[in-house]
């Protein structure tokens, strides 16, 4: 095999602080030139005062073989997208070298150039050049990307009238028919809705499967198991952790809930256009927010919505994770529709109670999701929050070793008596649990 | 050790190498002209958007240089009696002649001095030579003169002023407006990235310089001044191309060693802005 990136001793320093700030207006420039001999009198002995330095990137070096499909993971402001801005050729380093052999193409969004007032046609056409290909290359691929983008009709309207879904499909066709032997990726799959979110996977990994080499920078540890065979972790922008994708990942996780119980989401997730997710909690039976939790008591999911306009077709919902993967995803729609928790206009809290006797002994986290149906994401289950619990509900006194799998369910157990008829229960057993899902009143009204 | 290399189809040969920069910064014209494509794509997004979204479209083309002209004939000819000096025309298509080139210039001034900050969603998210970007949007310009140069036909037609042999230079008195409007551009344009200022200055620059320029008044008005603010005059480059634009229409007042002083200024201009635009370069992405 050979290698497509070479990645040795890559570093990054960016200078924050008043220097930086100072010289951002022309008069200040012109004061800093003229006051710096007084400064200089005042700072004598001192060196330059406020300026602040930064490695967001130190010492990195790492290789990437040839058709490997790479994620790089790490905490926000791990160093990341300053790795993947540096191997794009956005942002130069401050020291090392990389070397990338083969037709480089770089997807740091999509739809970069997209311009409102230009038709569908026009669009594909400025994106394609932007991304770098030719005109000759976006002319044979032309009807490949409208098919893929399914705007069909739309495409000599101008882009600003399409609705948020085609503009995303028509962008993400673009970029999925780049070319590239490496191509580096930044989270651009965190959008449009599901289906063809999948296409975008699945082209993805058409061209992972041709041999291209994809480095690919992600939050959503599911797309990073799912699309890499090797994964590498960045904190504090020092490569920490290199290996199979499966066993970064599941490490990743299990540090992020070692560091405490993260019961609080941090930022509201969503759009304030259509719904915001403002906060999620887990809550025992009891209504308090410590854990570990017991598994012998119900657990309540708390999820506090605020929602703009009424749509029967959201959906809001969580991923309860255990062990990298989803352990289960419930939404507040799975029952029958006259059972669902009404979502009106203004603040709304979704109660989910998750049955006791169902969780293992460990870590699980809660990954807060909403769509519209069918449509696109809103929440695409990128933040979560950790908790552990401790399982007591198993009374059985040999029950003193962990059972392993994401849940631990009592289940029921009979003997089937000896001359019995095969009958066609026989390995049905009894359903996954359904957590309940109710709407919590308002204790105030909300104006 | 095993030497066995295996090359993939796929493998171009194209190698890229990441690196920090260090001292003189070469030029990358060669890249330049590979990514003509791209500029070509910008030049046609610039010039369509321009007239998608005005109502009047193309016919500002005509109307802005046709109004000018009109008003600088009342005051500067009418009122304050200015005159063409030793040119055989009339003053109004005296001075659209020079407005013609001089809108050329201002309005790729206009435009290119504010484009890197403009297209600050590009520079973060997509490597590109960055010189495409201020290149680009003087050559949008382009479509708006042209229409012009065509008014100006009309003009002389009415006015009946031939043309003379000389008018094959036009062309090159073309470039040469283009390439001072891009040389003081890019100046401009990695300037405004680090200073916002840079916006306020370009309309008082635009300004200021258009009546250091012989566009209203003959050249031959400047000929009281003293010898040595006769030179400072003349290192415009703009002197140069206006003088150059009216010889090769009326055949009159052919450029001489002034011309060539109005020349080297452009490629003094030129030559360091570029400079200075590829060393700054490396930074727009970080503070854009």
């Amino acid at each position: 095999m050979s290698t497509a990136i070479t990645i040795s001793g890559l570093g990054k320093k960016y200078t924050i602080g008043a220097a930086q700030e100072r010289s951002r207006t022309l008069r200040d420039a012109l004061t800093n030139v003229a006051g710096a001999p007084i400064r200089r009198l005042r700072h004598a002995g001192s060196s330059t005062g406020h300026v602040r330095t930064i490695w967001a990137l130190r010492d990195v070096s790492f290789d990437v073989e040839a058709g490997q499909v790479i994620g790089i993971i790490g905490r926000n402001g791990a160093g990341k997208s300053t790795l993947l801005k540096i191997l794009s050729r956005i942002t130069e380093p401050t020291e090392g070298r990389a070397v990338i052999n083969g037709r480089l193409g770089s997807l740091l969004e999509v739809g970069t150039g997209f311009h409102q007032e230009l038709s569908g046609r026009e669009n594909i056409y400025l994106n394609g050049a932007i991304l770098g290909m030719s005109r000759a290359e976006i002319g044979r691929k032309f009807d490949e990307i409208v098919a893929f983008s399914e705007i069909g009709e739309f495409l000599d309207t101008p882009v600003k009238r399409y609705s948020s879904g085609m503009f995303v499909r028509l962008a993400f066709a673009v970029a999925a028919h780049l070319d590239p032997e490496v191509l580096l990726v930044d989270e651009v799959l965190a959008v449009g809705d599901l289906s063809f979110q999948r296409k975008c996977l699945g082209q993805m990994e058409r061209i992972a499967g041709t041999g291209r080499t994809v480095f690919f920078v992600s939050h959503n540890m599911n797309a990073v198991r799912g699309l890499c065979t090797r994964a590498v972790q960045i904190e504090e922008g020092r490569l920490v952790a290199d290996g199979p994708a499966d066993e970064i990942v599941r490490d990743y996780i299990a540090q992020q809930m070692g560091s405490a119980s993260v019961l609080e989401l941090p930022r509201a997730l969503g759009n304030e256009d259509e719904l915001l997710i403002r906060a999620v909690r887990v809550l025992d039976d009891a209504g308090k927010a410590v854990g570990p939790f017991h598994s012998s008591h119900p657990l309540l999911v708390e999820i506090d919505v605020d929602v703009a306009r009424a749509n029967s077709a959201y959906q809001v919902g969580f991923d309860l994770l255990a062990g990298g993967g989803p352990a289960l995803r419930s939404w507040h729609t799975d029952g029958p529709p006259d059972d669902w928790p009404e979502l009106k206009p203004g603040h709304n809290t979704l109660r989910c109670v998750i049955p006791s006797g169902m969780l293992n002994e460990g870590s699980y986290a809660i990954a807060p999701r909403a769509d519209v149906f069918r449509s696109h994401w809103i929440v695409n289950g990128d933040e979560a929050i950790w908790f552990e619990v401790v399982k007591d509900h198993l009374e059985s006194p040999f029950s003193w070793v962990r059972n392993p799998g994401p849940v631990a369910p009592l289940l029921e157990w009979e003997a089937v008596p000896e001359p019995g008829p095969h009958s066609d229960q026989n390995g049905s057993g009894p359903a996954e649990p359904l957590p309940e899902w109710e709407l919590v009143p308002e204790p105030e009204s909300f104006t | 050790m095993d030497t066995h290399v295996e090359e993939s189809p796929l493998t171009t040969g194209l190698t890229t190498v990441i690196q920090p920069s260090k001292g003189w910064v070469r030029l990358g014209l060669r890249e330049l002209w590979q990514y003509r494509e791209l500029l070509y794509f910008l030049t046609w997004k610039n010039v369509l958007i321009r007239y998608k979204q005005a109502v009047l479209g193309v016919i500002w083309a005509v109307l802005n240089p046709v109004l000018t002209m009109i008003v600088f004939t009342v005051i500067f000819n009418k009122l304050l009696h200015v005159g063409t000096g030793n040119y055989g025309v009339p003053y109004p298509v005296f001075v659209y002649a020079g407005l013609l080139p001089w809108n050329l210039f201002s309005g790729s001034l206009s435009s290119a001095g504010l484009s890197l900050v403009g297209n600050a969603n590009l520079i973060t998210k997509v490597y590109f030579p960055r010189l495409v970007i201020p290149t680009s949007s003087v050559l949008s310009v382009l479509p708006d003169f042209l229409i012009s140069v065509a008014v100006l036909a009309v003009l002389m037609v009415i006015y009946h002023v031939t043309p003379t042999w000389q008018i094959v230079f036009l062309p090159f008195l073309t470039l040469l407006a283009m390439a001072t409007a891009l040389a003081v551009s890019l100046w401009l344009s990695a300037l405004y990235v680090l200073y916002r200022d840079v916006q306020y200055i370009i309309p008082f620059l635009v300004q200021i310089w258009m009546y250091a320029t012989p566009i209203m008044y003959p050249i031959s008005k400047i000929a009281t001044f003293p010898k040595w603010a006769q030179v400072i005059y003349n290192l415009n480059p703009m002197t140069g191309v206006i003088g150059g634009f009216r010889w090769a229409l009326f055949g009159e007042q052919a450029p001489g060693g002034m011309f060539w002083l109005s020349t080297v200024m452009v490629l003094v201009i030129f030559t360091s802005g570029l400079y200075y635009f590829r060393r700054m370069e490396r930074v727009f992405a970080d503070i854009v």
